[in-house]
């Protein structure tokens, strides 16, 4: 059994759903339709609408407080974990409602990983870590665990790094390194969606750049959605760009447009710095 | 125009100070006052019952002859307590915090029982007693046996170990409940691998701490009926026993004065005891030191 196969859901998702009907866009990894989001009486997303496209990089921009977080915590269904949340519209991943009354968030999330703002590895041992996603979902065999920790590793642009420390606590190392380890956590369960949510914001220069250069990497194997408030990051390593106002999707298009030709008057003035 | 007149504040600064001065004294004498209260009560203690203290105490029954008086049946009879009481109260009041803390809903109905566990904290140990005595005693009829005695001890030390282990789950950073939850793990899951390995060493100092005081606790007993005078050892949590507060009770209440130095000699066991199980405690949390 080949590392690759070991949670076998890559080949599950594939254009064709269980049901034999087609799947609707191809390279559609989601489809956001009519998504309203309200945090008790805030109505935080309104009326999002946004395809997002298979192994490419997508940027998520717009000033703080947006929305930006709570639509990436939609797309994972983590945003459920406050109690106030109340959600209508649709989210299409793979072709499949992921509000569906039959759709395990544990499913979903093994195959939508995520990394977060602040680097929060486990208190345990670097390995433990990275096992940790793999053991949830019932591999307990040690070689192969072994095989999973340094593909992620690897993966992360970390092995190098802290192959002769994997027993250490996580703690040990930099903050940069720990979000590279966070990055390799996520990978070990074997998405097919890697969600980040400012990833590089805690983190200083040269590891920032570190991890744009991780991103580039990872998006030849995997669909990757990044919040960021840093605009020329999203122009370095993002494919595609949302701006975010208000709860509201004002702009998606290619980077490129965004960045250089912006059709709404509000997304060039961010961009170009005028607030935010 | 000024409105900080400096010569005027050098000018009250003097009256500051003194007042500075009258408080720090005030508080250090307050400080003083109980280590005093404190030194006193270990001085006279230990100079009573030092004189008492052998092997031989340890090793024998109780007796009418203060010579010969032991605090085997209670030493022994105090551990069979902790034995019942130590896991009952444990799992039970981990099984609530965890309840509590991860499982409700935040509603008024979960406001008022976490209000009302706080509350039951501060009820006197007697209404314990006269429950336990109600409940298991009498209702369930397991007469004055270790096992309705440790069952009424653990309804007593109950609330404080819900209310540290819920303090212990809540300082679980909510980043590691989310990493966890975001790779795709049931609740089950994050609580087992996540959250107890990170809150055990604040449930554990609670729980012993509250275990350590229901190993000094003499009322309950008393309500329920334990006896002071055992000259055998019980065989199993059916039998019945003595704890160490009741015969330390028991001697000092005694006409004869050989029997205050007995019972200041009991009173140095059950200090001990307790010292330990407090070092045990201070233990677990250096040991397992948070690192986040
Ligand atoms: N847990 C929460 N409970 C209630 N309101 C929230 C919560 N998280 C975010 N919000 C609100 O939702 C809106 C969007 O927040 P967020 O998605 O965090 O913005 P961003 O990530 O773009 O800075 C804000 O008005 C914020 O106050
Ligand atoms: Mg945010």
């Amino acid at each position: 059994m080949s590392t690759s196969h070991v949670l076998d859901q890559k080949s599950k998702t594939a254009g064709y759903e269980a049901d034999g009907s087609l799947a609707s866009a191809a390279n559609s990894v989601y489809e956001t339709k009519q998504l309203n989001l309200w945090y008790g009486a805030n109505h935080a997303l309104k009326n999002i609408e946004l395809d997002i496209k298979e192994n490419e990089v997508t940027a998520i921009i717009g000033p703080s407080g947006c929305g930006k977080s709570t639509y990436l915590k939609t797309l994972n269904r983590m945003v459920e974990l406050v109690p106030s949340v109340k959600t209508s519209g649709q989210i299409l991943y793979r072709g499949r409602n992921i509000f569906d009354g039959d759709y395990g968030v544990e499913e979903l999330r093994t195959r939508v990983g995520m990394v977060f703002q602040k680097p929060n590895p486990f208190p345990k041992s670097i390995y433990d870590n990275i096992a940790y996603g793999p053991r949830i979902h019932g591999i307990k065999n040690k070689k192969i665990l072994d095989e999973i920790v340094e593909k992620s590793l690897r993966g992360a642009a970390i092995w190098d790094e802290v192959k002769d420390r994997l027993t250490e606590n996580a703690y040990s190392i930099s903050g940069g390194q720990q979000q590279r380890i966070c990055i390799a956590r996520a990978l070990a369960i074997e998405p097919d969606v890697i969600l980040m949510d400012e990833p590089t914001s805690a983190l200083d220069p040269i590891s920032t750049l570190k991890i744009e250069e991780l991103v580039q990497e990872l998006k030849k194997d995997y669909s990757i959605i990044i919040v960021t408030h840093n605009m020329q990051q999203a122009a370095r390593i993002s494919d595609r760009t949302a701006f975010f106002l208000n709860g509201e999707v004002i702009e998606y298009d290619k980077t490129d447009t965004i960045f250089s030709n912006p059709t709404d008057k509000r997304t060039e003035d961010y961009i170009s710095g005028r607030f935010g | 125009m000024r409105y900080i007149e400096h010569d005027t504040v050098v000018r009250r600064m003097n009256g500051r100070m003194v007042v500075n001065t009258i408080f720090k004294s005030l508080f250090l004498l307050a400080t003083l006052a109980a280590l005093m209260a404190l030194v006193i009560l270990m001085y006279q203690i230990v100079t009573q019952g030092i004189s008492h203290l052998s092997f031989s105490f340890l090793t024998n029954f109780a007796s009418r002859f203060p010579d010969q008086a032991g605090i085997k049946a209670a030493l022994i009879g105090s551990i069979w307590l902790m034995a019942v009481v130590a896991p009952t109260s444990i799992i039970l009041g981990v099984g609530s915090a965890l309840y509590l803390e991860e499982y409700a809903k935040q509603n008024r109905i979960t406001t008022f029982i976490r209000m009302n566990i706080s509350n039951l904290a501060g009820v006197p140990s007697i209404v314990f007693g006269l429950l336990g005595l109600t409940i298991f005693v009498r209702a369930l009829a397991l007469g004055n046996s270790i096992l309705a005695a440790g069952f009424t001890m653990s309804l007593l030390i109950l609330p404080v170990i819900i209310v540290a282990s819920q303090e212990a789950i809540r300082s679980v950073p909510g980043e590691l409940r989310d990493a966890s939850y975001g790779m795709g793990a049931t609740k089950w899951q994050t609580i087992t691998k996540i959250i107890l390995p990170a809150a055990i060493p604040g449930i554990l100092t609670g729980s012993i701490l509250a275990l350590s005081r229901a190993i000094g606790e003499t009322a309950p007993l008393i309500v329920i009926g334990v006896p002071v005078i055992i000259q055998f050892l019980p065989a199993g949590v059916m039998d019945t026993f003595t704890a160490l507060p009741m015969q330390i009770y028991d001697w000092s209440s005694r006409p004869q004065p050989e029997f205050q130095q007995v019972a200041a000699a009991g009173i140095i066991v059950l200090m001990v005891v307790l010292l330990l199980m407090n070092s045990v405690a201070v233990i677990i949390r250096n040991k397992f030191e948070k690192r986040y």
